[in-house]
């Protein structure tokens, strides 16, 4: 026990109380300086954008794979079941590199998207692929068809169904699996930097404008820029919570 | 019926577009020219060191995560002490980070004018930050799949193993692990998988010094840089085969509904 807080501390702690110390070096007005730079703001704003745009197909796609999953039946379900696991095993620079044999320059459909934000959109999409699903298939395995059935029976439609029964007790589901997914998009890095060409201004993301300050030599910026995705981690963990919280408001204790 | 397939439809088509036809392509850019430079990109001095390196860090970092995980799961659900949720928190934040933020808080703490710079064994652009980066990134993961189960389980069998005079270590190795075995189990398989494709964090820590501090993710961005797409494609291909490996063990491990 002592000994597991110890390496937490260690392991963990530490460097991130080095970084948050490292970044308010040059005082306030540094740390400010680093934040606000028309560079940095740019790409926060690429970030956070981007991040959302992908979370919000994810919420879409991803509960429509969840559904098609656990609802229907079709040959080589077990096969596709095992494959949305895939992003989260293969390492994200393979990633890159296979979205960049695809959808580059040499892409055999003669779709070139590299070093653009659909490019970055598309890495995104990928890495952040199993989080939704994987957050909703549990909840609509074990939802109880007996509610829909009675709604059906009662003359409801196939889409109020889903709009008055089944979406609503997804909806936990979908905002924990989009808060993973967005927090996974916001940092990161080995997908992007291949496909995305890194120009300042245009395609450059957060983690790879705080990669570019530390090989340049501004290892201060860096910690600014990464202290405010830190914060951001932070919000959207506390955020996973409140979620967890009010999807179990019903179980009691 | 029409919109069920429309469904279905939508659905495996995302998945084509987004996830099969991208890696099927890796494979087919690999052994484009045959198998034999594909061969030879991969068993070339630095390729094969790239190799040892990941295996080297994977070794270390996951036996020391699923020794940490099973203690700290245990930790959380059995006992009450202060700042728990902090802990939580902690346990939780490598989920939710970007690596290279990882990767620079380790700079920063272990490189020149850091707290812990004078050491007497280098830790940044060397092998121990490499390991220490590649510990944080996949920490989470043992600890997030044995909480579950270790508060499923309950105390009972534990309490009642204790009264008939079972030693706490007894009780542990005959009572509690194996009710959480294949919880850790996958855990083990996530933390592994998380390690063996480690690249932002390692990346700034590392120095990419090649055949030196080269990982395999590294070693694959080091042949796409020097327009080595072969040697890029055939290492990824590596990777990608240790990752459907992994896949296989998650589904051999995954927890099952009302199976166990």
């Amino acid at each position: 026990m002592g000994l597991a807080t110890a390496y937490l501390s260690l392991i963990v702690l530490l460097p991130l109380a080095a970084l948050v110390w490292y970044s308010a070096q040059d005082g306030r007005t540094g740390f400010w300086d680093a934040v606000t730079e028309p560079q940095s703001v740019a790409a926060l704003k690429l970030t956070l954008v981007a991040s959302a745009v992908v979370v919000l197909i994810n919420a879409v796609m991803g509960t429509i794979v969840a559904w098609i999953l656990v609802r229907d039946r079709f040959p080589g379900q077990g096969f596709v079941n095992t494959l949305i696991d895939l992003p989260f095993a293969l390492p994200t620079i393979v990633a890159g590199l296979t979205l960049l044999a695809l959808y580059g320059p040499q892409g055999p459909m003669g779709v070139d998207v590299a070093y653009t934000r659909t490019a970055i959109v598309l890495a995104l999409l990928f890495v952040t692929l199993p989080f939704v699903i994987r957050t909703v298939q549990p909840v609509l395995l074990e939802l109880d068809r007996e509610m829909e059935e009675a709604a059906a029976s009662l003359g409801a439609g196939p889409i109020s169904i889903f709009r008055r029964i089944v979406f609503p007790n997804l909806l936990p589901a979908i905002l924990s699996g989009i808060a993973l997914a967005f927090a996974r998009a916001v940092g990161e890095f080995g997908a992007v930097v291949l496909i995305s060409g890194n120009l300042p201004f245009e395609t450059e993301v957060a983690a790879v404008n705080i990669f570019g300050r530390i090989e340049g030599g501004d290892p201060v910026g860096a910690a600014a820029v990464s202290v405010v995705l830190l914060v951001i981690s932070f919000g959207i963990l506390l955020t996973i919570g409140a979620f967890r919280r009010w999807a179990t408001r019903h179980d009691g204790a | 019926m029409a919109r069920r397939a429309l469904l279905r439809f939508l659905g495996l088509g995302y998945l084509a577009v987004i996830l099969v036809a991208p890696v099927s392509l890796v494979f087919w850019r690999a052994f484009e020219d045959g198998v034999g430079p594909a061969w030879d990109a991969v068993t070339t001095p630095a390729a094969k060191h790239a190799f040892m390196i990941t295996i080297a860090i994977t070794l270390i970092a996951v036996p020391a995560n699923t020794i940490f995980g099973v203690t700290m799961a245990m930790a959380i659900v059995r006992r009450r002490f202060p700042g728990k949720g902090i802990v939580n928190a902690l346990v939780d934040l490598p989920l939710a980070l970007s690596p290279v933020v990882v990767g620079l808080a380790f700079l920063l703490l272990y490189g020149t004018g850091g707290w812990l710079a004078d050491l007497p064994f280098d830790v940044v652009f060397a092998f121990p930050g490499m390991v220490l980066a590649t510990i944080f990134i996949s920490l989470p993961f043992v600890v997030r799949e044995v909480v579950p189960v270790l508060r499923e389980i309950g105390i009972e069998q534990e309490q009642a193993a204790s009264t008939l005079g079972a030693s706490s270590f007894q009780t542990f190795r005959r009572v509690t692990f194996p009710a959480i075995r294949w919880a850790v189990g996958y855990g083990v398989v996530l933390t592994t998988a998380r390690a063996l494709g480690e690249f932002g964090a390692v990346s700034v820590v590392s120095g990419r010094i090649a055949g030196k501090t080269e990982t395999m993710t590294l070693h694959v961005q080091e042949r796409f840089d020097g327009f080595d797409y072969v040697g890029a494609y055939a290492a990824s291909v590596v990777l990608a085969v240790l990752a459907i490996a992994t896949l296989l063990a998650m589904n051999f491990f995954r927890p099952k509904e009302g199976t166990r």
